[in-house]
């Protein structure tokens, strides 16, 4: 059975992993690459990497940030922030990513999704979709969560995937560094919306959380940024949980090390 | 020396990465002409099979010849459908035809919804799923029946007597063949964790034992 799959988040910044509350307010977690081994270790399923800043600083997700996570794991790694044209993709491909996640790029210039996903094939874009509540509907917003856009979560999503899109990562703002749980209703509504797998993300808190936007949420994956970097909760402690809830996990210590 | 064909079919970094952590030794061939000296051919691949038409009559002779050389062969995602006949993606496209059978797109027909009433497959597959052995090969030595790799792709190859282990997506399809000298996978050993670099290890020790033979 194919497992739901548990995504660690590398917020970077000059280097550094760092992790903000809302968008906003930012702390130091540590070296991208010591994390991403840790990562490993304790079974993770997949790692992205977002360059927090880069779309607003107007620079390019580092290659050598990549390179050095790349360098740890054998795994999917996917690499957002700042990539706005294919170039910038082709960049972050080359120095390891094996998937580029669009999100301002994308709703200035749709057409970059289906020029990437021609160049790479779909299971490399994914389309990154920050969502706010707003007056009954969830709007989509650019710029790492500061520039409203008048496009709608769930449309926005169905254009991306009719454009070639092969995973959405679906960012509640409301929820993002709260610890207060995946906001389960937008990403069933994402995820009931498109045929292809949906990326939960924002609000991760606690082991129930991530049971409930698999089961309630109809999440595909789940991604947390916080929850692991502090050291609150392993990896692999998450994942004994979810098997225990009869969520199918990817268990590797079972099987072999 | 290991043949890593590269025709453009996106990006080969991880699979180098994964080749220089098990120690093999590589290359990459601009003409087919230079698989002459290789001890064993990888055919990666991403994305769409019509891709593999860069793979012309000179590369796919070039392949054959090496096949008869007693030359391990190991296909990658794309690169393993292209071992077969064909695929309905690029019905004009022809595989390299040494497996019989075509491959098809995934039918997203309706999968368990933990607990809830059963949702639509979402198409492509994407994540880890697990393996079921069809019967003991070289290239799953020492790795436990139910291991999980990791798959993306919406197409997939048929079971066929090949087969050395099958995955469930909806229906059962090829996740790996064996046969003689030639293997492919359908998941990325190269983004499985450990249990890809040991099927990658495996496959390995056969390319040693086919350059211990030429060495004769």
């Amino acid at each position: 059975m194919l497992s739901k799959r548990i995504i660690a988040c590398l917020d970077v910044r000059d280097g550094r992993v760092v992790k903000g509350i809302n968008f906003e307010g930012l702390r130091e977690a540590g070296d991208p690459a010591e994390l991403a081994r840790r990562y490993n270790v304790e079974g993770i399923d997949e790692i992205v990497i977002l360059d927090v800043t880069a779309t607003i600083e107007a620079r390019q997700a580092r290659a050598h940030t990549i390179a050095a996570v790349a360098r740890e794991i054998f795994l999917p790694l996917c690499v957002g922030g700042g990539i706005r044209t294919e170039k910038d993709a082709v960049a972050a491909v080359e120095a390891g990513a094996d998937k580029v996640s669009l999100n301002t790029a994308a709703l200035r210039q749709p057409a970059l999704i289906t020029t990437l996903g021609n160049r790479y094939g779909s299971q490399a874009v994914v389309v990154a979709i920050d969502a706010k509540r707003q007056d009954g509907r969830f709007a989509v917003y650019a710029r790492s969560g500061r520039a409203e856009t008048p496009r709608d979560a769930i449309e926005w999503a169905r254009e991306a995937a009719d454009r070639g899109a092969g995973e959405i990562l679906l960012t509640s703002i409301d929820r993002d560094g709260t610890k207060s749980g995946f906001d389960c209703a937008l990403t069933a509504a994402v995820s009931s919306a498109v045929g292809i797998p949906v990326i939960a993300s924002g609000g991760a808190g606690a082991f129930d959380h991530f049971a409930d936007v698999f089961t309630d949420g109809r999440a595909d994956a789940a991604l947390a940024a916080s929850i692991f970097h502090f050291n609150e909760h392993s990896v692999e402690a998450l994942k004994n949980f979810l098997h225990g809830r009869g969520i199918p996990v990817r268990r590797p210590w079972h099987v072999a090390r | 020396m290991i043949a890593l064909v590269d025709y453009g079919a996106g990006n080969l970094t991880s699979v180098r990465k994964a080749l220089g952590a098990v120690g093999a030794r590589f290359w990459t061939p601009t003409r087919a002409s230079e698989i002459d000296g290789a001890t064993g051919v990888i055919v990666p691949g991403v994305g769409h099979f019509g891709v593999t038409a860069a793979l012309d009559d000179s590369w796919r002779a070039a392949i054959l010849e090496a096949m008869e050389r007693s030359v391990p062969l190991l296909g990658i995602c794309v690169g393993m459908q292209w071992l077969f006949e064909g695929s309905t993606e690029a019905p004009d496209v022809p595989g390299l035809g040494v497996v019989h059978g075509c491959c098809r797109r995934l039918e997203p027909r309706g999968a368990a919804n933990v607990g809830r009433p059963p949702v639509p497959l979402k198409i492509p597959h994407v994540g880890w799923n697990s393996l079921t052995f069809s019967r003991p090969t070289r290239l799953f030595a020492g790795v436990p029946d139910g291991a999980q790799v990791y798959f993306t792709h919406s197409y997939a190859a048929p079971l066929v007597s090949a087969t050395a282990a099958r995955t469930t997506y909806g229906a059962p399809f090829c996740a790996a063949l064996e046969d003689g000298l030639v293997s492919g996978v359908q998941f990325h050993l190269e983004k499985s964790g450990d249990v890809g670099l040991l099927i990658l290890r495996n496959w390995l020790a056969q390319v040693r034992v086919a350059d211990d033979v030429h060495a004769l």
